[in-house]
């Protein structure tokens, strides 16, 4: 279907959503966010057209990393953290597969942190779907790095210390290539942001804000209830204005003395001041800045859909080419003469 | 004239059984130097970290090498890269030991030792014999230089010298003076002297020399004048040996062309012969070879090599941490090739969960830990055994994993191919167990004809293995082998066998999800049976003299305990000698060996780690000698301690 996946054998027959059920009993909290999110990849992966076998679901540990037993797909439900590590020995070794990591905030951003950033300055063709709910779920409800200042969970029955981080915020600062937000109740949405993170050559990150309505009920309900959403979130839209609110009533414009974005009342006097969004853009000045103007705690102002995608170097294929450029320089490997090497002597008997 | 003098060498650490080694013959031609043959020569360079010692050292080997003797060798190096000038903890040294004849250890005592500066005499004087030559650069014996190591007189005045062959050699100043024509600085000049010293001990020694001079061309193929300059001072120093009186004897050791089979040699360390053992076995699978790994020493040299082969196919990857090594490595054995990972304990410790994870998983895997002194950080650059029970029991539940471990430099090959072949026949991850002395230390290799190394190729799952009830044919990801109980492998690509693996216990073949508490009692006994199922060779019991102990050893420490074997049966006490490749399992005789004797000796550069493995598994009451500097045995010791072990 695309330049991303022209390597990936494309599937002999049509496929249905059917056909990407495992035989898996699907074990979520009953009005899990997690469903929607399952139903809406089920739903987008014959749109694909791949070969399923081609296909590889990789996570972590956490209750999104349940997914791969779901999918009918080839999976591996790995250990803490590592999902993003394991994928790129997969993917780099294999550029016949599209290769998807699931994840959650505890398992991507804390103790798998350091893997997360290092696959996406790296750009493995890996697609990361990032399941936040701001909330430790498997673990019985102590904050995440993403809980918002303050929480009061378990473990932190005075409220918890950290200043929690911005995902997407942090993936631009780690050099990605591809990043987009969306919400699991927004099916339309989420899969729109699915396609285009499959078109992707290189590593994409999708935060996917889920519910967890058993630890953390409610934490995006500004974003999904009709009439907070309006003013809570900006949908972004390649060469669009970035406009919101009732009516468009609201845009984003860059503050001509302090160069920062801010949020005004779209009139006809600054309506030609209203940023275009670029989400191609080369610098990721602006996507960081997009990305900051969602209110931590209301989560007011916050932006969903593709905020950068920029064509830079994918890892294995650099790998790859290596690998040729080796052969072509010295020849294919010859394991008698690498054995032998220079500097020998024989022993006659 | 030819005559019978005792050689230098007579201290040396190795007896055949008989005084041929201890006895050399005597030349001298009209008007020449006299020349001297030794069977066998210990030579200790010793300098500042900079000075540049295992660059000579290295090329005193090739040479040695190149001529044909039998050689093993001990690089000795600072963790630092470059520790305080002429400091004790600077010091850097590199120990060869060469012979006319097979020889098993780098020796216990140099003959000769080369010292660059004070505190390199300082460092080293300890472990040289009276009567040994001692080659000082007499330029660097300042009293500054030597105040700062506690010489308060200087050592080459003072007497503390005596009986002691020593040359003083204002190396320095004759490098600098031979360099003058080259238009370089004192300070560029001056870096040449290590070739000059080398140089002097090629003379001494009459090594070939055209493999250094070609060396130093290519590795300043950009910089002529610095090569052309370092030829120079190589060559001077030659001459200077040839035509100072100081320097009236020059050495032959014949090549040990009896000691070998007939075979085309090189040279090689253990990182080189294991790094080439991986390539090999990727070769010998028809699988491509893929090392996740993150540097730390002494294991990094692995990684150089492999990324210096990216034509056989071999990826290599530079994780972000130990952990991403290992993931990655795992994430490709999944996606069928043969992964790799290279650390040392630190790493290990860090990559636990992993290998816990390959381990559920079932998927092929080699963890090579080159070992170093633990715990912690400990001693980044010496050798130790201490990660035996780490490899065996560091994992959270019963996690079996085979260990292999070779025994010397070149066998590190050998071990490779093993590995490699367990892993991929059992679908395990396996632990090659290598250390710090066979990782740096070298010595020569009958190079292998490729048609002669084991066939390793392995059958990827191709299509369903299970027929339901209902006549459904279905694949069962971890529906076993009856004979090796190994799962199928399956990689992803192949259609219809899609199916999901982890972390969480699996019900039997199916590999679903399963809490079932009978279910898990029974994987955890599989995945231990499989592991106790493995073949291995049956243990090789050298014992010619029907002796009544045996000295039990494992890994690096071959060398020397074969060393002090041969010392004691060449002074007619018979003892028995058995060296472990497989840890894990352990060969299935080893409890039938152990019980032939009445006393069972197990040297370790540990506190005792495979003697409580064996005490606990096959109740024998094994001794354990013990030994945890940071330094290979010497052979010397564990004879005595061999002695007084049959004596008790």
């Amino acid at each position: 279907m695309t330049e991303a996946l022209s390597l990936v054998p494309k599937a002999e027959a049509k496929q249905s959503m059917k056909d990407f059920k495992s035989d898996q009993e699907v074990r979520w909290c009953p009005g899990c966010g997690d469903y929607a999110v399952l139903a809406a990849v089920q739903g987008f992966m014959p749109e694909l057209g791949l070969a399923k076998e081609n296909i590889v679901f990789v996570s972590g540990i956490g209750c999104s990393s349940r997914f791969p037993y779901y999918m009918n797909t080839y999976g591996m439900h790995s250990i803490h953290g590592r999902a993003p590590a394991i994928a790129t020995g997969l993917a780099s070794s294999r550029r016949d597969l599209s290769v998807w990591v699931v994840t959650g905030d505890g398992d991507a951003l804390s103790i798998g942190g350091n893997h997360l950033i290092h696959a996406l300055r790296r750009n493995v063709n890996l697609k990361i779907l990032l399941f936040n709910n701001r909330i430790y779920g498997l673990t019985k409800g102590q904050y995440s790095p993403t809980s918002e200042l303050g929480k009061i969970t378990k473990s932190t029955p005075m409220g918890s210390l950290d200043a929690p981080f911005n995902p997407v915020s942090l993936a631009i600062g780690a050099e990605a290539s591809f990043v987009a937000r969306t919400v699991d109740s927004d099916r339309k949405h989420l899969t729109e942001v699915l396609r285009q993170a499959a078109d992707h050559q290189g590593t994409a990150l999708i935060e996917i804000y889920q519910n967890c309505n058993i630890f953390n009920d409610g934490a995006f309900e500004a974003l999904k209830d009709k009439e907070q959403a309006q003013e809570a979130v900006i949908r972004l839209e390649h060469g669009q204005p970035i406009r919101f609110g009732a009516e468009g009533g609201k845009g984003v414009v860059r503050n001509p003395s302090t160069g920062d974005l801010e949020v005004v009342a779209v009139t006809a006097e600054n309506e030609a001041d209203i940023l275009v969004h670029d989400a191609h853009a080369a610098s990721p000045t602006t996507a960081f800045a997009l990305s900051r103007l969602a209110d931590a705690d209301t989560l007011h102002h916050t932006p969903i859909g593709v905020l950068r995608s920029v064509r830079r170097p994918v890892y294995d294929t650099l790998m790859a080419e290596q690998l040729d450029t080796a052969v072509e320089q010295h020849g294919k490997g010859d394991l008698a003469a690498l054995l032998t090497g220079n500097d020998t002597w024989t022993v006659v008997g | 004239m030819t005559s019978k003098v005792s050689s230098p060498a007579e201290q040396a650490d190795e007896v055949n059984g008989s005084d041929e080694a201890l006895v050399g013959e005597q030349r001298r031609r009209a008007g020449e130097k006299e020349i001297r043959r030794l069977d066998r020569v210990i030579i200790r360079f010793a300098g500042d970290s900079g000075d540049g010692m295992q660059l000579t050292g290295d090329r005193f080997t090739s040479e040695t090498a190149s001529f044909g003797n039998d050689l093993s060798t001990l690089p000795n190096f600072p963790a630092e890269i470059r520790a305080p000038a002429g400091t004790l903890p600077g010091v850097s040294s590199f120990q060869l030991h060469f012979a006319d004849h097979d020889i098993l250890t780098p020796g216990d005592a140099p003959n000769v030792l080369v010292a660059m500066n004070p505190a390199a005499l300082k460092a080293n004087i300890a472990d040289v014999p009276r009567g040994s030559e001692i080659i000082v650069n007499t330029d660097e014996f300042a009293k500054r230089a030597m105040a700062k190591v506690g010489y308060e007189t200087s050592p080459l005045e003072d007497g503390s010298l005596d009986g002691y062959s020593v040359h003083p050699v204002p190396l320095t100043t004759l490098t600098i003076e031979a360099l003058k024509d080259f238009g370089l600085s004192r300070k560029e000049a001056e870096r040449s002297k290590n070739m000059f010293a080398l140089g002097l001990l090629s003379w001494m020694y009459h090594r070939p020399t055209e493999g250094t001079e070609s060396f130093l061309r290519q590795k300043f193929a950009k910089k002529p004048n610095i090569a052309e300059a370092n030829i120079a001072a190589f060559r001077a120093g030659w001459n200077f040996g040839e035509t100072t009186e100081d320097f009236a004897v020059s050495y032959e050791v014949a090549p040990a062309s009896a000691a070998f089979p007939t075979g085309t040699y090189r040279n090689i360390s253990g990182n080189l012969a294991l790094s080439y053992g991986l390539i090999a076995a990727s070769k010998q699978a028809d699988l491509p070879l893929y090392l996740g790994s993150y540097p730390i020493t002494p294991a990094s040299d692995i990684l150089h090599e492999l990324s210096k082969h990216k034509n056989f196919g071999v990826r290599t990857f530079q994780a972000e941490d130990e952990i991403a090594g290992i993931g990655a490595a795992l994430g490709a054995a999944f996606g069928g090739s043969l992964a790799v990972t290279t650390t040392s304990g630190p790493g290990v410790a860090l990559k636990s969960e992993t290998i816990g994870l390959a381990v559920s998983l079932e998927l092929p895997l080699l963890v090579v830990d080159i070992q170093r002194g633990g715990p912690s950080t400990g001693l980044p650059t010496k050798t130790e055994q201490a990660d035996l029970l780490q490899a065996m029991y560091g994992r959270n539940g019963e996690a079996p994993v085979p260990v292999v471990a070779p025994r010397t430099p070149a066998d590190c090959f050998d071990a490779a191919l093993d590995a490699a072949r367990i892993a991929l026949t059992y679908r395990t991850p396996v632990f090659l167990l290598s250390d710090g002395y066979l990782a740096n230390g070298s010595e020569p290799w009958r190079i292998p004809d490729v048609d002669e190394l084991p066939d390793l190729r392995v059958q990827f799952a191709t299509g369903p293995n299970h027929e339901l009830a209902d006549g459904t044919e279905v694949f069962w990801p971890y529906k076993r082998d009856p004979h090796t109980l190994a799962r199928p492998w399956a990689v992803p690509g192949t259609p219809g066998l899609e199916h999901r693996i982890g972390g969480i216990e699996k019900q039997d073949g199916t590999g679903n999800i399963s809490y079932d508490p009978a279910n898990h009692d029974f994987m955890v006994r599989t995945r231990q049976a499989k592991i106790d199922g493995i073949e291995v060779p049956d243990l090789d019991v050298d014992d010619p003299d029907g002796a009544r102990t045996l000295v039990l050893g494992w890994g690096s420490t071959y060398g020397p305990i074969t060393a002090a074997v041969r010392r004691l049966r060449a002074t007619g006490t018979p003892i028995a000698q058995a060296h472990l490749r497989h840890l894990n399992p352990f060969p299935k005789n080893l409890g039938a060996v152990l019980k032939q004797y009445d006393k069972v000796v197990v040297p370790e550069m540990n506190l005792g780690q495979l003697a409580g493995l064996v005490r606990a598994k096959y109740l024998v009451d094994a001794r354990s000698f013990n030994q945890v500097n940071g330094m290979p045995f010497k052979a010397q010791q564990l004879a005595h301690v061999l002695q007084e072990a049959i004596n008790d």
